[in-house]
């Protein structure tokens, strides 16, 4: 096993030189390249040549500051705060004393190991699965070489140095800080091995706490967001898109928009006009000042009414089968007791509150980007096509973001391009800010697809399910894009399908099957991305059934879980916490769903007070987790928080609509999300486990539709098949 | 040339005065504490104080200021703004933290008017702040922090 010890300043040779440039304030450092086994392929040689040459997983300034570079954005999941617990428990410094930064630029660091490590992604759950084992190793091995530089620059065994919160001790009262030895510890070799502290022995991991990495920054207006990137001499951009999808710029007069104050320039570039100003203002005043003729030759002229109509007339020609076992179709015909029953799931938009945004600065060969990379190598590559320069030449920062639910990992990097091609177009001559304004966030597609299912189950005459018959009609997220290959076999999406294949419940006789639509709407993940309509399909099903069995719903699951499976632990578990076999105060109902996404089982039973359809209100949500081994119980339970607070304010209000192929919404007063007085009460509670930790980002959000809906059936009786609540519930 | 009275000094700027004072902050003075959201005063995000009172930055053009005082996120000081951002901090109300900025601005107009504010009167004051975290819970827990720690 080879290991690459890199310097956060610069190897040798260059020291001198950069701690000249730095005033010698921020002193030496460690940094670790991922062991090559995890890593896959060669090292990643001569660093320093890159933009980004402080590669590492973390490194320690003289003044003991420990600063961990993180493989992950954070977009609020809190994997800086994960990360950094990683690091510190292993390292043996507390982890207020961390600091975090986004790192980019080398994939063999930080290559996401979830998905075979060739590409660095934020997504899909994966950060704490991708890291739990590298940060770890990394905070170790700096671990072992400080023990060891202390123990040669002491004249002592190793094995009597010890560490306590940042210092190395000898009990001959020698002690010197991490930050003292950072230098004479990035002078020796990286040692092959490290051992990696056993559970019993994690004094930070698993702590419960309320701590988190720049906390008291998101209090103070200090913590920096792309949006907040300010850079000498920067322009302001906005682009006009097209009003259909797919449509293109046929002609431009932009005579009164360049007379308006501020404004310097106006360029059409592939995805519309661009307006470069002074500031946001000007560039947002200018771009209601362009006069622009588009081509819609191409364009999308259907609204949703019509792909809805669409999709449901293919419900009636078979798809592509995704699973299958038994004989469906027999088992239906001989069944007494069905369920036939259909879905409407509309599009929906990410709305995450900072809007999609980069800055792109071009110095002599190399170029800058800020923005909230979910998937920086490709935007890297593609800057650098745009740019006519080598991806090495990119440095990519890798920003928070305010909020991003999928949104900013898109195959072309839409908002990256654009900011790049408009620096560009003006000749390099200021660094951009390219802002996509509140209704081009909205109406920039990438929604939540639309979909409609079809599903058809039968009870045996001993009240089990007998056949399960599943059909999902909607846009496939990866067909078309550069996903498809590595995601697509034979016609099937899998996150089309992904909670509805799979489904846990034991029926003999099972087809899932998907048919993939065409329409010019862009679409793309959603937190919890294919879960977010499987889930509420399944589980309300599992309730419709349970109530044509005459059977309770919590019971009526758990006789068609198996005896070892996850869900059924979980399922347990929330029914016991929400008192499920007691009685509710009248006028109170409660439904319950369990489903598991990424890697992480979520069981909730949602309590309402309901009087009416016009009268629903959510009062509490008690949740039960199995993700595994709980590195941060309060990060999760705030992601629990986060996805029920989420998932209800799609499941109650959201929706994209179009009306000849334009979206009816621009802003949050037409595309309504949950809001203050609609948040419920919300009880986590974390099931022990001794697995490897899976992802915490996404799993809250499937569960809480159908566990709502469920309650609003044993209140009035009411099935609602067509989201959202605003819309299905009248219907 | 337009001049604003903004965290105790005035400032002159070159700018139209239909900009709104968002823009004026953000983009002319430099001060990025203060979010855009939406634009249309329905997220919160933009919240500064004008004359103490929460107001969306966003839909203010610089031109109705007069000589009013306006207070962003990095100028706020006294016990309410320390007793807000410590039960914030304590409780770890902020995920993404992007809408915190608005939310503290409100919570603290509210608890500078009403040192106890009942769950109805948090959900009144703080109904146009948008957090798409959902930390809406929390903050609730922590304004009522907040007004203990005042007490």
């Amino acid at each position: 096993m080879l290991h690459l010890l890199t310097s956060r300043a610069a190897p040798p040779s260059r020291r001198g030189f950069l701690m000249a440039t730095l005033g010698g304030s921020s002193g030496l450092a460690l940094g670790f390249a991922l062991p090559e086994s995890l890593a896959g392929g060669r090292a990643h040689a001569e660093p320093q040549r890159t933009p980004s040459p402080f590669a590492g997983y973390l490194f320690i300034d003289r003044n003991n500051t420990v600063t961990v570079l993180s493989a992950h954005m954070d977009m609020g999941q809190g994997i800086y705060h994960g990360i950094a617990t990683l690091v510190a428990e292993e390292l043996g410094v507390p982890v207020a004393d961390i600091k975090v930064e986004g790192a980019a630029g080398n994939p063999r660091l930080y290559g996401n190991v979830t998905v075979g490590g060739a590409f660095q992604l934020t997504g899909g759950s994966s950060a704490t699965p991708s890291s739990w084992e590298r940060y770890r190793r990394a905070g170790a091995t700096a671990r072992t070489m400080l023990i060891a530089a202390a123990a040669k620059s002491w004249g002592v065994a190793a094995t009597e140095v010890t560490t306590e919160a940042g210092s190395l001790v000898h009990a001959s009262g020698k002690r010197a800080t991490f930050g003292e030895m950072a230098e004479a510890a990035s002078n020796l070799t990286v040692p092959t091995e490290v051992t990696l502290k056993a559970p019993a022995e994690w004094t930070q991991i698993g702590a419960d706490n309320t701590q988190r990495v720049a906390g008291r920054d998101k209090v103070t207006g200090a913590f920096n967001f792309t949006i907040d990137i300010r850079r000498p001499g920067m322009l302001y951009a906005v682009v006009a898109h097209p009003p259909r999808f797919g449509g293109k710029v046929k002609s431009v007069d932009a005579t009164a928009a360049r007379k308006v104050a501020g404004v310097v320039d106006v360029i059409t570039i592939a995805r519309g006009v661009a307006i470069v100003a002074r500031n946001t203002y000007a560039a947002i005043k200018g771009r209601e000042a362009l006069k622009i003729d588009w081509d819609e030759t191409r364009a999308e002229q259907r609204g949703s009414d019509e792909l809805v109509e669409a999709y449901r007339r293919a419900l009636a020609v078979p798809g592509t089968i995704a699973a299958k076992r038994g004989d469906v179709a027999g088992a239906l015909a001989r069944a007494s007791k069905a369920i036939d029953v259909s879905f409407e799931f509309p599009y929906l938009a990410h709305a995450a509150l900072e809007p999609l945004d980069a800055v792109v600065e071009r110095k002599g060969d190399s170029l800058e980007i800020w923005g909230g990379h979910q998937l920086p190598d490709f935007y890297q590559a593609i800057a650098a096509q745009i740019a006519g320069l080598t991806p090495d030449r990119v440095k990519m920062n890798v920003m928070p973001t305010g909020g991003g639910f999928g949104r900013r990992a898109v195959a072309d990097g839409d908002v990256i391009a654009e900011a790049t091609e408009i620096a560009k177009a003006i000749g390099w001559t200021a660094p951009v800010k390219l802002l996509w304004t509140r209704e081009d966030d909205m109406r920039g597609g990438r929604y939540r697809p639309l979909y409609v299912h079809k599903l058809r189950a039968s009870l045996g005459p001993d009240g089990r399910i007998s056949a399960w018959h599943h059909h999902i009609v909607g846009q496939s997220i990866a067909i078309g894009t550069a996903f498809e290959t590595s995601l697509v076999s034979g016609g099937i999406d899998p996150t089309s399908v992904e909670g509805a294949a799979d489904m846990p419940y034991a029926v003999p006789d099972l087809q899932v099957e998907v048919t993939n639509m065409r329409a010019g709407v862009p679409v793309l993940w959603w937190r919890s991305v294919g879960h977010t309509h499987t889930a509420y399909a399944v589980e309300t099903a599992m309730d419709e059934l349970a109530v044509l069995a005459g059977q309770d719903p919590v019971a009526f699951r758990l006789k068609h879980l198996a005896n070892n499976s996850r869900e059924r632990s979980v399922l347990e578990a929330v029914a016991a916490k929400a008192k499920w076999d007691e009685p509710l105060p009248l006028g109170r109902f409660r439904g319950v769903a369990v489903h598991k996404s990424f890697g992480t089982v979520v069981g909730m039973v949602i309590e309402i007070t309901a009087t009416g359809p016009a009268n629903i209100k959510v009062e509490r949500v008690v949740a039960a987790v199995d993700c595994g081994i709980a590195i941060n119980p309060d990060v999760i339970r705030a992601q629990i928080e986060g996805g029920v607070g989420f998932g209800l304010g799609a499941i109650l209000h959201s929706q994209i609509t179009l009306t000849k192929g334009i979206v009816d919404q621009g802003n949050f007063d037409s595309y309504q999300v949950l809001r203050f007085d609609e948040m419920p009460i919300v009880e986590v509670h974390i099931l022990p486990s001794t697995r490897s930790p899976s992802g915490i980002g996404e799993p809250g959000v499937p569960p809480v539709g159908p566990a709502l809906a469920n309650a609003v059936a044993a209140a009035i009786g009411k099935r609602v098949r067509m989201l959202p609540f605003d819309k299905g519930l009248s219907a | 040339m337009i001049t604003i009275k903004l965290n105790g000094r005035q400032q002159t700027l070159d700018a139209d005065p239909g900009m709104p004072l968002l823009w004026a902050i953000r983009d002319l003075i430099g001060l990025t504490g203060t979010k855009f959201g939406c634009g249309i005063a329905q997220c919160g995000a933009c919240t500064v104080h004008v004359d103490g009172v929460p107001t969306r930055s966003c839909q203010t053009p610089l031109s109705s200021l007069g000589s009013a005082e306006v207070t962003t996120i990095e100028a706020i000081t006294g016990p309410v703004a320390a007793a807000v951002q410590e039960a914030w901090t304590k409780l770890a109300v902020p995920q993404c933290g992007y809408c915190q900025s608005g939310q503290v601005m409100a919570a603290m107009a509210l608890l500078s008017e009403n040192k106890t504010p009942s769950d109805a009167d948090i959900d009144a004051a703080m109904a146009g702040n948008l957090c798409r975290c959902a930390t809406y819970a929390r903050i609730r827990t922590a304004i009522h922090d907040a007004a203990r720690a005042l007490a």
